[in-house]
């Protein structure tokens, strides 16, 4: 590991003054002190923010919930009013990492996770990633891992969190502190931008911002929500694809659907093109199996991450059958409450 | 620099380089081995301590992040003489061949047994607010963080299920 200067933050503008390009933030530590062990990451100063007050509560907002950013996955996940009012938010956490892991790790430090692509853990290899403008090993490489939409010719990986994913079926914004104390409030999608040709940015943050929270809206009382991750063992490893689902039904028929995608995507994908065509129809097989195959990326995946599309239909069919009651729902589908 | 913790009920003062893990100190500066180093990137479990009571992976955590912070270990959960639950369990079940992965067995098992009393579901838990009995599938998903290469599971899932009935 590179040495590095630390400073222990007492509050945000202290830490705001220490930021910058050379710095970087340090949280649950679970992902930056990983990749600086490995010198993917070589900050001159560690800003450690995990004694700052106000960031490790949950509280109301309105009718929904804002998450102070150093609150822990486990602490999250495990949270009455989410598992009440938000279950595909405690599931899609609950899908990832190990108990350990999500005792340590952090909503802020997991939406800025790094990808899992094994060329950009390389410095051997070429990743535009990792080091801007030396070209992609991935291209030509093995790719099981890589993502299938919104890639570009300079980077094909995808983002890992599986919260993420849940936070984007949700809703729900990132709450940005600046330099100067100024509060903004971002979509997931205009928090997270795409690689272009600049995959090393990978948010709009910038160097001396903090994330101070993620806001949840009001909680869907009465809709089903599902998380169901496919990945190569049953615990413990990242999602090949996963699919988050939250399903109001309005009497026999689909009423309002919110669908997003993991594993496939450089940020959490959104589905809302296949969840309008699920709207206002009857439940059934060969409705979801169309819906589902309107799924199309825009470029050709790579060879070995071509599977993933046939995976994430497939996937997809099996969440909105139990999600419809078209078949059993099984661990992972929930029926949202009033957030208790 | 300098950091003060306290480890296994006892107040310590450490003097290290900035980069040191929470594990390497443990290990290298309080002559602490129980824990084990396997991976040293979070993915084994060996390391496994409890911080401020929760079940964390030592080698991913910076000593100088823990000044004032409680620390337990494998050699402060019981002794030879007075084992603690898991510890005996462990031993009665043969739950492990080289021992490697042990400590970080016992202390993952630990907080997790503490996790379930609270009520904090899993990914296998059929529901989210009903609690969770301690079935294989439960056991298994709750410990999936700590691997070990010897594969000693069946006996390690025994072991939890015994200590867990004694409680
Ligand atoms: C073996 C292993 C398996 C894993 N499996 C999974 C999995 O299956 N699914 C999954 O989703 N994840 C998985 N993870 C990743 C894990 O979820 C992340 O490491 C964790 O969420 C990161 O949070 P942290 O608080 O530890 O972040 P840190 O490591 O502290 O920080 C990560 C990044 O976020 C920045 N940052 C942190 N907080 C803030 C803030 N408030 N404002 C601005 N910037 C900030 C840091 O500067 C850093 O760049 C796994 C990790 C490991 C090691
Ligand atoms: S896909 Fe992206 S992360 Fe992977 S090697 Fe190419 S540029 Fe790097
Ligand atoms: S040594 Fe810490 S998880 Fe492997
Ligand atoms: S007993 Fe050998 S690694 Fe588990």
């Amino acid at each position: 590991m590179r040495d590095f200067t630390y400073l222990r933050a007492t509050d945000a503008d202290a830490a705001a003054e220490a930021l910058g390009p050379e710095a970087s933030i340090i949280a649950g530590g679970t992902n930056l002190l990983d990749l600086m062990k490995l010198q993917i990451m070589t900050p001159e100063r560690l800003v450690d923010i995990t004694r700052i007050d106000g960031l490790s509560t949950i509280e109301e907002d309105g009718d929904g919930l804002r998450i102070g950013a150093l609150v822990s996955n486990a602490a999250l996940a495990a949270d009455s009013r989410i598992r009440a009012g938000y279950p595909v938010l405690s599931r899609a956490i609950l899908a990832g990492a190990s108990g350990q892991i999500r005792n340590k790790a952090t909503t802020g430090g997991n939406l800025l996770q790094r990808t899992r692509c094994p060329y950009f853990y390389d410095t051997a290899m070429a990743c535009n990633k990792r080091a801007p403008g030396t070209g992609c090993a991935a291209q030509e490489g093995a790719g099981r891992m890589l993502a299938v939409f919104g890639t570009s010719e300079h980077c094909l990986a995808a983002h890992p969190s599986d919260m993420a994913v849940g936070l984007r079926v949700l809703g729900a914004t990132v709450e940005v502190r600046a330099a100067d104390g100024a509060l903004r409030t971002l979509a997931l999608d205009e928090f997270y931008t795409l690689p272009g040709d600049r995959p090393d940015i990978e948010t709009t943050l910038a160097p001396d911002e903090i994330i101070t929270a993620v806001v949840l809206p009001a909680p869907r009382a009465g809709s089903v929500q599902a998380y169901r991750k496919v990945r190569d063992r049953a615990s413990y490893a990242f999602a090949l694809v996963s699919v988050a689902a939250v399903v109001e039904m309005d009497g026999d028929r689909i009423g309002k659907v919110d669908l997003a995608f993991g594993g496939v995507g450089p940020r959490p994908w959104a589905g809302d093109d296949v969840a309008a065509a699920l709207a206002g129809e009857t439940p059934d097989e060969a409705l979801f199996r169309r819906a589902a195959g309107a799924l199309e990326p825009d470029r050709a995946p790579h060879p070995d991450a071509a599977f993933k599309l046939p995976l994430l239909r497939r996937t997809l069919v099996a969440v909105l059958r139990e999600a419809t009651g078209l078949a059993e729902a099984s661990p992972g589908t929930d029926h949202a409450k009033d957030a208790a | 620099m300098q950091t003060t913790l306290t480890v296994n009920g006892e107040e310590r003062r450490l003097d290290h380089d900035v980069r040191t893990s929470l594990l390497d100190a443990l290990r290298d500066h309080l002559g602490l081995t129980g824990t084990k180093k396997g991976c040293d990137h979070g993915q084994c479990g060996a390391c496994t301590i409890l911080l401020n009571g929760k079940r964390i992976n030592a080698c991913l955590t910076l000593a100088a992040m823990h000044e004032g912070d409680e620390v337990t270990t494998i050699e402060g959960l019981g002794t030879p003489e007075a084992m603690s639950p898991l510890q005996s369990a462990f031993v009665t079940c043969d739950g492990y061949q080289c021992g490697f992965c042990t400590a970080g067995q016992i202390m993952s098992a630990t907080g997790m047994l503490a996790e379930l009393k609270e009520g904090m579901p899993s990914h296998v838990s059929p529901s989210l607010s009903e609690g969770s009995e301690m079935t294989d599938p439960e056991v298994a998903e709750r410990m999936s963080g700590n691997l070990c290469r010897c594969s000693a599971y069946p006996f390690i899932r025994e072991a939890i299920a015994m200590a867990s009935e004694d409680k």
